[in-house]
């Protein structure tokens, strides 16, 4: 059963072939077998899953209208506030803190009847692009465990790759969704800024940071998309207009007439071979299936970059203020006759990992007197400009392509003692971030010289998220024809029966 | 040495700057929907958004945007058509953010000005006081410093935290400089401020009380030669939290600059703390070096972008400005010079006007108000609103008294009821079994019976001593346990006694 999508599971449910009970069962008994190799969960929460997958079922034997996803079990990151279950965003300072309100997104998961086994492991605040800087440990990627599964929702996308849950939530921030699910051979989208209430998400840059969806298929993200989305009053930023239809676009997978830009700045030298090939291979099936392929030509992308890394840290800098030991979490130094100051200088040199103060440090300075203009104000104009060019480019092309990330999963350990070889697995997806807009990454094959995942992403304007969606479907559809099957059923088993 | 105000005013030109926090009187806070209500059990009215949960994320209050506009309307100021919130970041233990959202480069209302007049020798004298900028922010929680000797930060042995304040919106009203005010500016800030307060009163934004920290002045002083163009430092004083405080504190603070300039000394630049035992300030919290607040936009709200057809209905909306509407009770009660003040410092205009219209003979309602219970209220030393007696129950003993169901005597045994929470005066009449004693025949008996007793007083009535009559009357008011019209008792025995009345 847990090789199935999220849609046939939802079908097998409706049609009362399997319990939500049986379902959840089975994947957190996948969960007790692979995940000791892959530790792709923080928190794995048997009781209140089982306890919520038998409520569904009540509420279907009694024969309540549910949703489409009620029963089908979920991955959930634990950036995301959960009432009573311990949240920590990956980091120690929060060690030990259990909620007492639940975020929007798991409100409205809940509210779908959406079965949440657990939270997953990732960055540190979501501050990186491995999973390596978890307070906790790494998640291995179960395409090769000596990997990284991308980050920050590296243990998201694991979980989902290695079967221990169909759908999965995470947050991209500046491609925390869309570069793991390259990584681990599986479907991710960052939907519109302010499309997803960010109520209950422990901010690590408030301009950049969204919930998203991921699954093995774009049907299966599109749903989970749909749950989650709709205006929030409780966040100021949330957009008051309809959600996309989103599920629908995804069932009716089209290229025919559209123009597909493939951006010139996102390509080229510093993109593995193996990536280039894959994604060039699915440029000419979009073009086969009728859609006009375009380049199109967005000079201010080489400053992205350069531009997220002071607006993220300047942001984390204010937002990460909230750990001070006063109120929750870690308290350490709290000897007597302590100072109060002294407690917080403790607290949070022992509580926050080397990348997070890093990136503190980096944003106290771009905001202090006298930098900020330089700096800040700087990254600011350049978020401008980027916005310029994608707006230009949208009069183009319907929506733009480039591949997700420049390489495949990297080693454990590779990358982790330098920053900037880590910051560039970002260069293709934090333009997104930067302009609010959404993006999707599907598998597009393997690469030749590792075998490993390849992801394509593809974006759109802002709340126009059903476009994604249109053509990650027909392009699915012609691979998973080439293919034979989905790419995911190509991962190792894992030694576990799948 | 010790300096006279004569002295430093002969000699230098004082300079203010005044910035007044108010707590605006919103029913819910600043950037979530946690109650406002003053003396809450510490921590009840808190919530993940004002405790700063990882996570939360504030919404802005419509409502506090509203009373800001107004504020910034009745300040006669511009109102910025877009708007931002910005983060001012510096951590404290009672700030659960660790940044406090505030307004830094774009405030909501700029430029305008409030016009003030004090009585001075020459006469009363205007004094316009120009307004830099109306912004929001939110107020923090509060440190209780438990077990040292001062209740100050040093020495204690800890400290408890209440987050209620945390979140509840405030406006900062910032002045220009105000040069020009001369020996006058003690009284020119003091009276800013009281026209400050009844303005906000007026708009019915706030409660505006300075003794519970709702409304909170910071005055900035300095000095420079008379004739100087140059600035002299300044320190701001915290803590001045009554009218005659803001007062004295400016005169202390002047007195205090003159003595330094005069011995050669420099001025600290430096956040000064307002004593109200003994007038003077104590240095707190050194600013010469600038702190770095490390302001940035907030990300977590849009931009205030208040409709110019909602910011033009406000505006109609303003109501009479306080000097004006005083002008216009003055004249239309009637009222001399002196019984005004008395009005004004006794803060009962309000309510004065509030039994006006309830029906009530001006000067009466005055008299009560200012007289009877304004010296019940000295004796329960307890501010006059909040004694339990209301506008209504006062227009009702006016008018039972005209109407001779009350003598002034036995209205007072009726307020005093009502204020120890007997009911409403015709529960209180009811209650007490209190009545004028219209019995002529009851009367005669009284009256009778005392010119008995006193036969000698009566004699002397009887001969034409009018004046003697008063022990009498009072005899006969003590025998009918007060509750005897005097006019009548007095017609009565003058009659008795032979003596024709009118």
């Amino acid at each position: 059963m847990i090789n199935k999508t999220a849609a046939e599971m939802s079908n097998a449910l409706a049609k009362g072939e399997v319990t939500s009970v049986a379902l959840t069962k089975a994947h957190l008994d996948r969960i007790a077998d692979v995940d000791p190799k892959v530790k792709a969960f923080l928190h794995v929460d048997n009781e209140n899953a089982l306890a919520q997958a038998a409520a569904v079922d009540a509420d279907r034997a009694a024969g309540k209208a549910l949703g489409p996803l009620a029963g089908v079990p979920l991955a959930l990151k634990d950036v995301l506030a959960q009432k009573g279950v311990p949240t920590t965003a990956g980091s120690k300072i929060l060690q030990g803190w259990k909620p007492p309100y639940d975020s929007t997104v798991v409100a409205k998961l809940k509210a779908a009847g959406v079965v949440i086994l657990g939270k997953t492991n990732m960055d540190e605040f979501a501050m990186g692009s491995s999973t390596e800087n978890s307070g906790y440990g790494p998640t291995f990627n179960p395409w090769d465990l000596t990997r990284t599964p991308g980050g920050s929702s590296g243990g998201s996308a694991a979980a989902v790759s290695a079967f221990q849950a169909p759908i999965a939530i995470g947050s991209d921030t500046g491609g925390s969704i869309r570069q793991p699910a390259a990584l681990t051979g599986i479907v991710g989208v960052r939907p519109t800024y302010g499309a997803v209430s960010r109520y209950g998400l422990i901010a690590y840059s408030s301009s950049l940071d969204q919930a998203g969806p991921f699954g093995r298929t774009v049907l299966d993200t599109a749903m989970l998309h749909e749950v989650i989305s709709g205006h929030d009053p409780k966040d100021a930023t949330s957009i008051n207009a309809p959600v996309p239809a989103v599920v629908a676009a995804a069932k009716s997978g089209n290229v025919k007439g559209l123009k597909i830009g493939v951006i010139k700045q996102l390509q080229g030298s510093g993109y593995q071979t193996g990536v280039l090939a894959r994604f060039n291979e699915s440029l000419e099936i979009l073009a086969s299936l009728g859609a006009e392929i375009v380049e199109v030509d967005c000079p201010s992308f080489e400053f992205a970059l350069a531009a997220y890394y002071l607006i993220a840290p300047s942001e984390c800098s204010s937002n990460l203020a909230r750990f001070d030991a006063m109120r929750y979490g870690l308290r350490t130094g709290d000897v007597d006759g302590a100072s109060a100051e002294s407690v917080m200088n403790s607290t949070r040199e022992s509580g926050f990992g080397r990348e997070v103060k890093r990136r503190i440090i980096l944003g106290t300075y771009a905001l202090s007197s006298g930098y900020y203009d330089a700096y800040y104000g700087s990254a600011q104009k350049i978020r401008t400009l980027i916005i310029e060019d994608y707006k230009k480019a949208f009069t183009q092309a319907d929506v733009l392509v480039s591949p997700t990330s420049p390489i495949t999963a990297f080693k454990i350990g590779e990358k982790s003692e330098d920053p900037i070889a880590m910051y560039l697995a970002d260069v293709a997806t934090i333009p997104v971030n930067l302009a609010g807009i959404c993006g999707m990454s599907l598998p597009a094959g393997l690469a030749d010289e590792d075998n490993l995942p390849v992801g394509f992403q593809i974006m759109a304007p802002a709340m126009q998220d059903q476009r994604l969606y249109q053509v990650g479907a027909a392009l699915e559809a012609a691979l998973v024809t080439k293919w034979g099957g989905h790419l995911i059923s190509k991962a190792p088993a894992l030694g576990g029966a799948k | 040495m010790a300096l006279s105000y004569d002295d430093v005013i002969a000699k230098y030109e004082p300079v203010l700057g005044l910035e007044v926090h108010v707590e605006l009187n919103t029913e819910s806070k600043m950037f979530c929907s946690c109650s406002t209500t003053f003396g809450g059990e510490p921590n009840t009215q808190t919530c993940p958004v004002c405790l700063a949960l990882p996570g939360a994320l504030p919404v802005v209050n419509a409502k506090a945007i509203e009373s800001s506009i107004l504020i910034g309307l009745a300040l006669n100021c511009k109102i910025a058509p877009y708007s931002r919130f910005s983060r001012k970041n510096y951590f404290y233990p009672d700030m659960p953010k660790n940044f406090q959202i505030s307004q830094y480069d774009e405030p909501i209302c700029f430029d305008g000005y409030v016009d003030v007049e004090i009585e001075t020798e020459e006469g009363p004298k205007q004094f316009r006081i120009e307004i830099e900028r109306v912004h929001m922010e939110e107020d923090t929680g509060k440190s209780l410093h438990v077990g040292g000797a001062t209740g100050r930060i040093h020495g204690a042995e800890y400290s408890l935290l209440d987050y209620n304040r945390a979140g509840i919106p405030l406006v900062e009203i910032v002045t220009k400089i105000v040069p020009g005010t001369g020996k006058y500016a003690p009284e020119v800030a003091k009276a800013y401020v009281a026209e400050l307060r009844d303005i906000l009163r007026g708009l019915k934004v706030s409660d505006v009380k300075m003794e519970q920290g709702s409304l909170r002045c910071d005055a900035n002083v300095s000095l420079r030669l008379i004739g100087s163009g140059v600035l002299g430092t300044r320190s701001e004083t915290k803590n001045v939290n009554s009218l005659r405080s803001v007062e004295r504190a400016i005169r202390g603070e002047m007195i205090r600059h003159a003595e330094l300039l005069n011995d050669g000394q420099k001025v600290k630049q430096e956040t000064r703390h307002f004593q109200e035992e003994t007038g003077l300030t104590r240095s707190g919290r050194s600013k010469e070096q600038a702190e770095d607040y490390r302001y940035f936009p907030e990300p977590d709200l849009v931009p205030v972008a208040p409709a110019a057809t909602w910011i033009e209905e406000l505006r109609a909306q303003l109501p009479e400005r306080p000097s004006l509407r005083r002008k216009r009770l003055k004249e239309q009660w009637a009222v001399p010079d002196k019984e005004m003040a008395a009005m004004i410092n006794a803060d009962v205009l309000d309510i004065v006007e509030e039994t006006v219209l309830l029906g009530s003979d001006p000067t009466k309602a005055r008299t009560w108000w200012l007289g009877e219970i304004s010296r019940l209220a000295n004796e329960k030393d307890l501010a006059i609103a909040d004694l339990s007696i209301t506008p209504k129950d006062v227009a009702d003993i006016v008018a039972l008294i005209a109407a001779g169901e009350l003598t002034d005597k036995l209205a007072r045994q009726v307020v005093e009821g009502v204020i120890a929470g007997e009911g409403n005066p015709a529960e209180v009449v009811a209650k007490r079994g209190i009545k004028v004693v219209n019995d002529d025949g009851a009367l005669m008996a009284a009256i009778e019976k005392v010119c008995a007793e006193q036969s000698e007083t009566a004699d002397k009535v009887r001969n034409g001593h009018i004046p003697a009559a008063g022990a009498l009357i009072g005899a006969v008011m003590k025998e009918t346990k007060g509750q005897a019209d005097a006019a009548r008792v007095r017609e009565l025995l003058l009659g008795h006694l032979g003596q024709a009345t009118n």
